[in-house]
């Protein structure tokens, strides 16, 4: 049965496993107090009773996968460290701001110990000396919430020195972010930490885990991938593992939102719930508003290249998502029914990623801007054939070579599988051609309308209809 | 006066040691200048500048990379009307031309009085309750043309004084460690040794 609760607006709790929203259900679940009597803490003190590489080892062998966007194995990240490098640091990613996404923002607001636990454990087991907690700036509750957690867990000594009076000590350092979506890579995040302008840096050939804040080996994990810690080590591996599939064990948390009957967040089994479960089934979204029929949707943040119908029965697993020609991202769904205006649509994403762009490379910052300019113009009704055209140029500049997409029964095409080639550092620009490509390519005929039938009003009206209608107004 | 007052002065300098190198300390310390003036001035950054030991133009350069920072005065209340896609889909164009309307100002406007700015936002992590704004970075979520007339009604007569501090102030609590229980932070060049409990045993 699917529950919401009125602290936590968004969240749908349903019958299903819960690993890191199990304390939702409470209205003070963010106290110290909460978070004592529901198991609070008892992962780190289970870590803490077993030498480092041990938990290390628990992580790896749980296949905890990052939920950031990239899926990356979190127990794999931390073990390209090099060797008998000091001091390594944990910086924590909570500078959610993917399109359609938001679950670190809850897991900050609803259960910030939960985080700092996963934090702790997350040092101990890799040997990480100080941990930077990066806090995305326009979230003022959630940083409220995080910095009354950490107050309180430092003066009952989980945080600090000889945490639990044992010989580890970690301090956790609340920063925040100032409003910059490119800041969320993990290479921007970490200019950002240094006082930067958070620009991406080159990489290859050095990722953070060799040379990362100050030089130095640094781990950058995902809220909700460290959320997920404080339960494995409470529960054990092997219960962590008999949720979800072999390849995508546990659980994710899955934001559902547009045209759907009951938009919402979810803690989802991972790798086995399917598309059509989320947006049709009744513990989820509850299928398409007023009975409308679904037109596309954008499967994981607005960065991926757009669904339709055909992809409804895939899991949520890279393995299958990949292939169909999109990516399972950062959680995110965004569903649109047949009333969507599919190049409007496409332009506020477009417009996002032109927005956004850190001006570092020159595809990114030159191309996403023309692409949205562009676009801009076709939604307005001053587009031309050569336009549309020159979408796909200016996208070729950014992503070299086929661009994935999903395959389509009645169109005839057949999916091109993710990734892509990308001539830019992140994904900013790449995110920019996405939506603009998936649009093209699924709903050409609406552009076409669009460029063949002008739409403004010209500067001496027609019979006077637009001369009326100022009257009248 | 736009230098931090000597009560923040003893903030920034609790904030900057706890990071290994001082221009860490950066963006929490323009947040506490945009704090204290509700915008980022330049003796500002000169004064920002001399605490973390870069120039003022470093300060101006990273500052002015990030949306947040305000280097006009803004009202006291700032609204941001969240436009990206799941916010569009439900109707965000909408509610921004009614802000519009309401207030008597577009978008990016400062209204005469000085108590709204109004502006277009990307996403706000709210995506499944649209359409959002935040005022001062606090939500307000499902927000329908009347409920905002209502807001504004409301703040402009300081009834809600309580949930939305004036612009600059983030979070209403701040991070204090105690110095007995801090590990305190080294410069990296400063750490040879590996962490204590990597000896193989358990640390309990």
């Amino acid at each position: 049965m699917s529950k919401t609760y009125v602290h936590a607006p968004g969240f749908v709790a349903g019958d299903r496993p819960k690993i890191v929203t199990s304390r939702f259900e409470f209205a003070d679940s963010y106290t110290l107090e909460r978070y004592l009597a529901t198991d609070g803490y008892k992962g780190l003190r289970a870590a803490l009773s077993r030498p480092a590489n041990e938990i290390h080892e628990d992580v790896k062998s749980a296949t905890v996968l990052g939920r950031g966007g990239a899926g990356f194995p979190a127990g794999t990240k931390w073990g390209l460290t090099p060797q008998q490098v000091w001091p390594r640091y944990l910086v924590v990613n909570g500078d959610e701001s993917e399109p359609g996404t938001y679950k670190d923002r809850l897991l900050m607001e609803r259960d910030p110990h939960q985080l700092i636990e996963g934090c702790l454990i997350a040092c101990y087991a890799a040997g990480l000396s100080q941990c930077f907690l990066y806090i995305r700036g326009e979230m003022a509750v959630a940083q409220e919430r995080v910095v009354t957690a950490l107050n309180e867990a430092y003066v009952a000594g989980y945080i600090g020195k000889n945490i639990l009076g044992s010989k580890f000590s970690v301090d956790i350092i609340l920063h925040w972010g100032a409003g910059a979506y490119v800041v969320g890579e993990e290479t921007a995040l970490i200019e950002s930490l240094e006082g930067n302008r958070g620009m991406p840096r080159l990489k290859p050939p050095f990722f953070p885990a060799a040379n990362g804040l100050y030089g130095q080996p640094t781990i950058v994990n995902n809220v909700e991938t460290l959320a997920n810690l404080p339960w494995l080590l409470t529960h054990g591996v092997a219960a962590y593992t008999a949720i979800g599939t072999k390849t995508s064990p546990g659980t994710r948390m899955v934001a559902v939102s547009g045209h759907v009957k009951r938009p919402g967040v979810y803690e989802i089994i991972n790798g086995t719930t399917t598309f059509r479960d989320l947006i049709y089934g009744e513990e989820f979204s509850g299928g398409i508003r007023n009975g409308n029929l679904l037109k596309a949707f954008v499967p994981g943040g607005g960065s991926a290249p757009w669904f339709t119908e055909d992809q409804l029965d895939l899991p949520f697993e890279a393995s299958q998502v990949g292939p169909a020609g999109s990516m399972l991202g950062s959680g995110a769904v965004m569903v649109m029914d047949e009333t969507t205006d599919i190049p409007a649509a496409a332009l506020t994403l477009t417009h996002f990623y032109a927005h956004e762009s850190c001006g570092k490379c020159t595809p990114c910052r030159e191309g996403g801007t023309w692409l949205e300019r562009i676009l801009r113009r076709v939604v307005e009704g001053d587009g031309t054939d050569a336009d549309l055209q020159q979408l796909l140029e200016v996208g070729a500049m950014i992503c070299p070579g086929a661009f994935p997409h999903a395959a389509n029964e009645k169109l005839g095409l057949t999916a091109v599988p993710f990734p892509y080639k990308m001539t830019t550092i992140c994904f900013v620009g790449p995110s920019a051609y996405a939506p603009v490509h998936s649009a093209l390519t699924l709903f050409r005929s609406e552009f076409e309308a669009r460029v063949k039938k002008r739409v403004t009003i010209p500067v001496t009206a027609v019979a006077g209809v637009a001369a009326n209608a100022r009257v009248s107004a | 006066m736009s230098r931090l007052s000597d009560t923040n002065i003893k903030l920034a300098h609790e904030i900057i040691v706890r990071y290994p190198r001082p221009k860490s300390a950066l963006i929490p310390l323009l947040h506490l200048s945009q704090e204290q003036n509700g915008y980022i001035t330049r003796e500002a950054m000169q004064h920002l500048g001399e605490l973390v030991g870069v120039t003022s133009a470093e300060v101006y350069g990273t500052a002015s990379f990030y949306e947040m920072f305000k280097f006009e005065p803004v009202g006291k209340y700032l609204i941001n009307i969240c436009g990206t896609m799941s916010c569009a889909l439900m109707g965000a164009n909408e509610l921004m031309h009614h802000a519009e309307k309401k207030l008597g100002v577009k978008a990016g406007g400062t209204t005469p009085d000085g108590v709204f700015t109004l502006a277009h936002a990307e996403c706000q992590a709210a995506c499944t309750e649209a359409p959002t704004l935040q005022v001062n970075y606090r939500y307000r979520l499902r927000v329908t043309p009347a409920d905002l007339d209502r807001l504004i009604d409301n703040l402009r007569d300081g009834k809600l004084n309580d949930e939305f501090p004036p612009h600059g102030v983030l979070s209403k609590v701040r991070q204090s460690i105690d110095a007995t229980r801090a590990v305190g932070a080294k410069a990296p060049e400063d750490v040879n040794e590996s962490p204590a409990w990597l000896d193989g045993k358990a640390a309990l």
